[in-house]
């Protein structure tokens, strides 16, 4: 398996040795190029994505979807963002404009940072703290608070109503989606991400496999529970556009609106991508044991696994969003309160067993 | 050093907001007139202030995450040490868990977890 680690010595070594540059020089460069890659990366995933879901929507729904800018309706997304780009941003007279013009930074900062920690193949995470899943799920939370300033700075009454709503249900749902974490990390016993993924290579070492039963019960909470926590539909009370205009960002306008878009396609993927680091092996070939087939999948490079299994992921959320009609509010809540946390209580309490008395899935060998 | 790229990643996010905004008002068309500073409510004048009293049952909810996640950070060490602990952790968090569900089901009892 490739080592990402090989390209970024090379480059430090290229600052530092071949150019001769100082500490803080290299340092500062390698930030500069870690950043636009972020923000490279960023872009081009929220691009894909809502062109994948507005292809999805539209076959779902009988529909072909855009098809007239560019080949088959590929250049939509970008005369969207130029069409956001070139509107006026301006505010509600009455608005808190403090708030107003705080809340998109919140929500980008926290779509930005979960989006950072995820493992794109060995050696290339950009943040790997020794904390990592507990930092995600912290990171995520700021989201709550940019939607809710977004809702209550507007100075709009269906803008409130959606930030309650949303509120209520992202803070709700980030109890489920812990414990479905807590019990991966009972499983690896690290909350690093390059080791949660370390310890899902082998065969069959996916955690899914790996921790049978719970971790596929954790896997089916955390999918759901994800999907409330990016407001994606079944569970988009917040931004009910039959109900409430639009929801949070009715106000917003133009590049305002647009950093809104963009969070909820990222979270989308973020979310994916927990779930594919978590429990299918993050940048982790499928290995089955037999030498050859192994050694086939290990070829393939860890980046094709991981957006692999992120897209199988996103889609089957996107097949979630498009299929399920909206819960109401107080379906939403006995949801997570009465089924969810109870069924994560349990499934937390079935993973200790199975590992604190060994009875997990492993081969050696 | 993962402090550093952390720095990074949250200026790279302001960074992203900034630079959006400062394009969209470069390039963005500037007009203005009172309609368009109303609230997009439903088209006849806005009644009132939109910070009004909200439904008591959010602060519930709220208060119920506090205590459950608060709860839920705790277990985040165990965690870690339950495959070197082996059933003796199973031990050390059953009281724990006791009170975690013993704390719901009384938040159940109780009617919190419904929506009235």
């Amino acid at each position: 398996m490739f080592d990402f680690r090989i390209v970024t010595t090379w480059f430090d070594e290229l600052l530092r040795v071949t150019c001769g540059l100082s500490n803080f020089w290299t340092i500062l460069i390698e930030c500069v190029v870690v950043g636009l890659a972020i923000l490279l990366a960023y872009a081009l995933l929220a691009i894909v994505l809502i062109f994948m879901e507005r292809k999805v929507c539209a076959y779902f729904q009988c529909r072909i979807g855009p098809v007239r800018v560019g080949w088959w309706g590929t250049l939509q997304v970008f005369a969207d963002v130029l069409k956001m780009l070139i509107k006026e941003i301006f505010a509600v007279d009455k608005a808190d404009k403090l708030l107003y013009y705080l809340a998109p930074f919140l929500v980008i900062i926290a779509s930005v940072g979960t989006f950072s920690f995820l493992p794109w193949n060995k050696g290339a995470n950009i943040l790997d703290f020794n904390v990592g899943i507990f930092l995600v799920t912290a990171i995520s939370s700021i989201g709550v608070l940019g939607i809710f300033l977004a809702g209550w700075g507007s100075n709009n009454k269906y803008s409130v109503l959606s930030a309650m709503r949303g509120a209520v249900q992202m803070i709700s749902y980030e109890l489920s989606l812990g414990l479905c974490l807590i019990s991966a990390v009972i499983l690896t016993g690290t909350m690093q991400i390059s080791g949660i993924v370390d310890a899902q290579t082998g065969p069959w070492q996916w955690l899914i496999v790996q921790g049978h039963v719970p971790a596929i019960l954790a896997f089916l909470v955390f999918c759901i529970a994800g999907n409330a926590e990016a407001n994606r539909g079944p569970f988009d009370l917040a931004e009910a556009e039959s109900e409430l205009t639009a929801g949070y960002h009715t106000e917003y306008s133009g590049m305002g609106f647009g950093f809104y878009y963009l969070a909820e396609y990222l979270n989308l993927f973020v979310v994916s991508g927990i779930a594919t680091t978590v429990f299918l092996g993050g940048w982790a070939p499928l290995n089955i044991g037999i030498e050859g087939f192994d050694a086939v999948m290990n070829y393939i490079p860890g980046i094709v696994w991981f957006l692999g299994k992120t897209f199988v992921v996103v889609f089957l959320l996107m097949w979630i969003k498009w299929t399920f009609p909206r819960l109401r509010i107080d379906q939403i809540l006995k949801l997570e309160w009465k089924y969810l946390m109870p069924l994560s209580l349990v499934i937390l309490v079935l993973m200790t067993v199975c590992v604190a008395f060994g009875w997990t899935f492993t081969i050696n060998g | 050093m993962y402090f550093t790229l952390f720095v990074t990643v949250l200026i790279t996010a302001a960074f992203l907001v900034v630079a959006a905004y400062a394009i969209a008002k470069l390039i963005g068309p500037r007009s203005y007139n009172p309609v368009k500073g109303e609230p997009f409510e439903c088209g006849i004048p806005t009644y009132g202030t939109s910070w009004l009293p909200v439904h008591i049952g959010y602060y519930l909810f709220a208060i119920l995450f506090l205590m459950f996640d608060v709860e839920t950070v705790f277990l985040y060490p165990w965690a870690v040490v339950v495959k070197t602990f082996g059933p003796l952790a199973l031990a050390t968090i059953g009281f724990f868990m006791l009170v975690l569900v013993f704390g719901l089901a009384y938040a159940w009892r109780k009617g919190a977890l419904e929506w009235k």
